[in-house]
C-alpha cells in the first residue's frame, strides 16, 4: 500500500489536509488546543481595525506563532473587488507571506461569493504576486475561470458559510476536482464529522472549516473527529469504494450450503 | 483636553503642554488630537501599540513597516491601524 502524498499549495507542502479557521471561539486557549487537536498546519485569520480602546492582547499573534503554524490571511467581509484587493494587501503587509485567501461576498443572507468579483479580484490579486487561495461556489465553469486566472488553488463551498449544511452538491464537487489541475479546497459548510468524511470521499485534496469546530459543544474534541475524518475520508477515496448496487449479493458462498 | 482619545484617555506617553502646536488626525475613524512633530513610530506607541505587530494604511497607501521611524505624521493624516484577529 502506497503511503498517500502531500497536500501541496504553490510549492509548499503541508501533513494535514485540514485547514481551520480561527473565529468565533469562545477563548484563545480553547482556540490554540482545538488548533493543535485538529492537526492542521495551515489556518486562516481575518484583518481588522485594532479597536484603540481595548486591550491589544486580543491580536491573533498574541496567540499564533507563526513560525509553528502557517497564517492564511483572509477577505473575509469584503463584498467588493476593491475592497478585496485592499484586504489582501494590508494581510501581506504584515510580512508572513504573500498568500490571500480570497473570499468577495455577493450577498449577505447566503454570503455566496460574487463571482465575477471574486474573478477579478483575483486576476488583479496574481498580477500583484499573490498566492491566490480563491472561495467560490460549486459551480465548475467558475472555478475553470480562476484556475485560468492562475489561483493556487480554488476553494468550492460544501454548503453556505457556517450553516453546518454538509455537501449538498457532490456531483459538482467531484466535476471541479476531476476538472482542475490545481489544488481544490472545499471551504465552508462542513457541519460534522461524516460530512468531512464524505467530503473528502469525493477526491479534493482538503477541506477548510471554521464554524464546525468553533461552535461544537467541546470544539477540541471535535477538531480531533475532524482530523480523523479527513484522514479516514482521504483513505477511503485512494482505497477506492465499491460500486452500489440496487440489489443485495451475499457476502457468504451459496456453495456448500447443506441438503 | 488636547491630547485625550474619544474615551477621554490620554494616550501613553503623550505629554500635557499648551505649548505644543497640535494637529488633528484621524486614526481608525476617529479624529485624534496629537502633537506635532511625531513619527508613525512615535504614534504607534502613544497608543501602546507594538510596532511589528502592526500594518499601518496613510491615506489609503500602505506604509512599508521600515518607514514608520521616518514618516511624519501630518496635520489631516488618515491612519487605519490593522492587526490579524481570529477569522474563517
Amino acid at each position: 500500500m502506497q503511503a498517500d502524498v502531500a497536500l501541496e499549495i504553490a510549492g509548499r507542502r503541508f501533513g494535514s489536509r485540514l485547514i481551520v479557521g480561527t473565529g468565533k471561539y469562545r477563548s484563545n486557549e480553547a482556540m490554540e488546543q482545538a488548533i493543535a487537536a485538529s492537526g492542521a498546519e495551515m489556518v486562516t485569520v481575518a484583518v481588522r481595525r485594532i479597536d484603540l480602546d481595548r486591550t491589544h492582547e486580543e491580536g491573533i499573534l498574541h496567540h499564533l506563532d507563526p513560525g509553528r503554524i502557517f497564517l492564511l490571511p483572509n477577505t473575509a467581509g469584503c463584498y467588493t473587488a476593491e475592497d478585496a484587493v485592499r484586504y489582501a494587501r494590508l494581510g501581506r503587509a504584515a510580512g508572513l507571506s504573500d498568500w490571500v485567501k480570497l473570499e468577495v461576498i455577493g450577498d449577505q443572507r447566503t454570503l455566496l461569493p460574487d463571482v465575477f468579483a471574486t474573478l477579478a479580484a483575483a486576476q488583479q490579486l496574481v498580477g500583484e504576486g499573490f498566492k491566490v487561495l480563491a472561495y467560490t461556489n460549486e459551480d465548475v465553469v467558475t472555478a475553470l475561470r480562476l484556475e485560468d486566472a492562475g489561483c493556487s488553488a480554488v476553494m468550492p463551498l460544501a454548503s453556505p458559510i457556517g450553516s453546518g449544511l454538509g455537501l449538498v452538491n457532490p456531483y459538482f464537487v467531484r466535476e471541479i476536482k476531476t476538472r482542475l489541475h490545481c489544488p481544490v479546497i472545499v471551504d465552508a459548510g462542513v457541519g460534522t464529522a461524516s460530512d468531512a468524511c464524505e467530503t473528502m470521499e469525493q477526491g479534493v485534496d482538503g477541506i477548510l472549516m471554521n464554524t464546525a469546530i468553533a461552535e461544537a459543544t467541546d470544539p477540541v474534541r471535535m477538531a480531533q473527529a475532524m482530523r480523523l475524518a479527513v484522514a479516514a475520508g482521504r483513505e477511503a477515496y485512494l482505497a477506492g469504494r465499491m460500486p452500489r448496487r440496487e440489489v443485495a449479493v451475499p457476502s457468504s458462498p451459496l456453495a456448500g450450503m447443506l441438503a | 483636553m488636547p491630547l485625550a482619545g474619544r474615551d477621554g484617555a490620554w494616550p501613553h506617553g503623550a505629554r500635557r503642554g499648551e505649548e505644543q502646536a497640535m494637529i488633528e488626525v484621524t486614526v481608525n475613524g476617529d479624529v485624534r488630537e496629537l502633537e506635532a512633530g511625531l513619527s508613525v513610530t512615535q504614534l504607534l506607541e502613544s497608543l501602546g501599540l507594538q510596532p511589528r505587530l502592526v500594518v499601518v494604511e496613510r491615506n489609503r497607501e500602505i506604509l512599508d513597516r521600515a518607514r514608520y521611524d521616518g514618516t511624519p505624521v501630518e496635520a489631516g493624516d488618515s491612519f487605519e491601524l490593522v492587526h490579524f484577529v481570529g477569522g474563517g
